[in-house]
């Protein structure tokens, strides 16, 4: 009886029916599609960050830059060359010079500080990381000491006429990380293409690993030797971004104590990454690292998300304010459509209602009718709301729009030039790395479900409310009502 | 079978009282057939609603059997009326989305019967009333005598003890005015039951064994 009155009272009021159960659908579906995005945005920006500091690094422990003092280059690397330095041939002198020096934007502070990172409570992994700029400042100048001009002639070239000069910048980005294996920093988040990476007895080596994106660029392979800082280096091997969409933390990586060594800059760091026992701890975590080192900028991956820009900033904003206010205004405006229409509903059918309370249906029973049958249009709703929201999510997908993400990063890729006009706060150059993501739209069976849930709840609340319009009436009431 | 003693009821009608029933006592015995006459807003109804525990009287008692139907709680109110009360209205107040068939079944829902012995039953009923084969139609399509016929069925399908027609040939013609009024005879004398109808025709209220006359709430008898 239950089943057939319901459907049947469905069925007569098919507009009805179709009107809350669109409603109850667009809803759902855009709880879908947003949730969808939402995710895919914050899987891409973790891509982008975990390219910088791997997989697994849920907070890195940095510090702030000092603003130079007056006078200072401010992290710039200089490049002084004696009188009579580099090579003379021919009337040209040739210089070159190498320097490794702290990335651009960046300080180090001291690697001590990793002891006292490992014994906060909650903390299950952490590895210092040095972040260096390799700058070779190269090139050729007329032969100086030839001639000594006299007073207002202009300097005069090498015999034969030779005159001007070119120069070159390179500059490429060292990592130097701890190569005792801890599974959490840049170099979890990479892929092996050739070679191997970095072993125990690799301590103190002149050894290094390429990003091989840098490695194609350079042409260097395994087994070549190239120079960082002014000494040798074998390669042992080439890593490349396990996301398709991101690049390496930086051109090259070295054991940590050479860096240090070769920077002079023994026992320094320039970040901690850290990896917390559990998610759940990673806020707990954090709190007690900023009570431990109260110098030190502690960083989660919701902080460090901020600081991706690029048009996967704007997606995530979008979505986060947007999308979220706009998917709660749409169900809630379809739980009030499916109310007033149950409401509705109940009033025109008062005399029914009535005639059946008068031949012995209970209030439960009329009200388990009134339910029921708002139960299954927010069900048919819901399943509508499903599918579209799948046919979303899956346009999305085919669409696949690539969005840029620029990650303000402590290391970078080559090719910045020493001496660059800086865009840091205090004058200082920051390295920044951008990079192309698509976004993908992942669904999970949890969204699906508690899509249906929202659905099935906004049909038992029309059905509680309207129930109870229908408990309320009494049945004499009711029958003198004009139907 | 029902006595009912200084039944009193009042309605508020924005700041006006208006009293429906003013002390009406009254006793109908098991198997009568009864007739309620009067005129418009005489308290008729009203006084049909106090007998089949639609309303509760605001003063005195109404008792059917021994239930004192003026202080049970709604849901025994209901079980009595599911179980021992058929109801006839005016305007046939058939479920308009329902079949013929499963309008009467309506009346076997609240009895917990299974759904075989209830189809069982209605189809019965239906043919008790000359619809057999009228059980898949709708309310829609069917004419204002054949409608009663079938609020009737569902009103007996349970084999109550009581049955109240409210104005059950209101909506009629004389022809069929008749016909529904012997229908409604004829089960009443074959199966006992108590029969009380609320009309303000005399040709039906001629037709039973005792006639009430209602008048601004106050009943007599009409010899």
């Amino acid at each position: 009886m239950f089943a057939t009155y319901l459907l049947r009272e469905l069925g007569n009021r098919r507009k009805q029916t179709a009107i809350i159960a669109i409603g109850m659908a667009l809803a759902i579906a855009l709880v879908i599609v947003v949730n969808a995005v939402s995710v895919g945005v914050k899987d891409a920006q973790a891509a982008v960050l975990a390219s910088v500091y791997g997989v697994g690094t849920d907070i890195t422990v940095t510090q702030t830059p000092e603003p130079p003092a007056e006078g200072e280059a401010g992290g710039r690397p200089s490049f002084d060359f004696d009188a009579g330095a580099g090579q003379t041939s021919d009337g040209t002198t040739s210089l070159s010079q190498s320097r490794l020096s702290t990335s651009r934007g960046t300080t180090t502070f001291d690697a001590s500080q990793l002891q006292t990172v490992l014994a906060v409570d909650g903390v299950s992994a952490a590895t210092g990381t040095l972040a260096l700029e390799n700058s070779t400042f190269s090139g050729e100048m007329p032969d100086m000491t030839q001639s000594t001009p006299t007073e207002g002639e202009q300097p005069q070239g090498a015999p034969g006429g030779g005159g001007g000069s070119s120069f070159d910048i390179e500059a490429f980005s060292v990592l130097g990380l701890d190569v005792n294996g801890e599974a959490v920093g840049p170099l979890t988040s990479v892929a092996l293409e050739d070679g191997r990476t970095f072993t125990a007895s690799d301590a103190g080596e002149n050894v290094v690993v390429l990003d091989s994106t840098y490695a194609t660029t350079e042409s260097l392979a395994v087994g070549d030797t190239m120079q960082i800082g002014g000494e040798d280096f074998e390669i042992i091997g080439i890593v490349s971004s396990t996301s398709s969409d991101a690049q390496t933390a930086a051109n090259t990586f070295i054991p940590l104590d050479v860096a240090q060594r070769i920077a002079d800059l023994e026992g320094q760091v320039s970040t901690i990454s850290v990896r917390a026992a559990s998610s759940d701890a990673i806020s707990a975590v954090k709190t007690e690292l900023e009570t431990a080192l109260p110098d030190a900028t502690v960083s989660t991956q919701e902080d460090l998300a901020s600081s991706v820009s690029g048009s996967l900033a704007s997606a995530s904003s979008l979505v986060t304010n947007l999308g979220t206010w706009l998917s709660i205004i749409v169900l809630a405006a379809a739980f009030l459509i499916a109310i007033l229409f149950t409401i509705s509903g109940v009033s025109r059918r008062t005399r029914e209602f009535g005639t059946l309370k008068a031949i012995g249906w209970t209030n439960r029973r009329i009200v388990g009718q009134v339910a029921g049958e708002s139960l299954v249009q927010g069900a048919i709703g819901g399943v509508l709301g499903v599918a579209v929201g799948l046919l979303g999510v899956l346009a999305i997908n085919l669409i696949a729009p690539t969005l840029t993400a620029g990650s303000a990063t402590q290391t970078g890729p080559a090719g910045l030039p020493a001496g660059m006009p800086g865009g840091g706060p205090f004058g200082q150059e920051t390295a920044a790395t951008t990079t192309d993501i698509v976004l993908q739209a992942p669904v999970t069976g949890t969204i699906i479900l508690i899509a249906v849930g929202l659905a099935i709840l906004g049909g038992v609340l029309a059905g509680v409310i309207g129930g109870w319009r229908a408990a309320r009436l009494r049945p004499a009431e009711a029958l003198r009502s004009v139907a | 079978m029902f006595e009912l003693t200084h039944v009193t009821k009042t309605y508020t009608q924005g700041t006006r009282k208006v009293t429906a029933l003013d002390s009406v006592s009254l006793s109908i015995p098991d198997g009568q057939m009864v007739a309620i006459q009067g005129p418009t807003g005489g308290g008729k109804s009203t006084l049909l609603q106090m007998l089949g525990a639609l309303e509760r009287p605001s003063k005195g008692s109404v008792a059917l059997a021994d239930d004192d139907l003026s202080t049970l709680p709604d849901s025994r109110l209901a079980g009595i009326r599911a179980k021992e009360i058929g109801f006839v209205f005016q305007g046939f107040n058939l479920i308009p989305t329902l079949t013929a068939q499963e309008n009467v079944e309506t009346a076997l829902a609240p009895l917990g019967v299974p759904a075989r012995e209830r189809k069982e039953r209605a189809a019965k009923a239906l043919a008790d009333v000359g619809l057999g084969d009228r059980g898949s139609h709708r309310p829609a399509e069917l004419s204002g005598g054949q409608q009663q016929r079938v609020a009737i069925a569902r009103a007996l399908v349970k084999n109550p003890v009581v049955l109240l027609a409210d104005e059950p040939t209101g909506n009629l013609d004389e022809e069929t005015r008749d016909e529904i009024m012997a229908l409604l005879e004829g089960l009443w004398r074959d199966q006992g039951l108590t029969l009380i109808v609320v009309t303000h025709d005399s040709a039906v209220a001629k037709r039973a064994q005792r006639r009430l006359h209602i008048k601004q709430g106050k009943v007599t008898e009409k010899k």
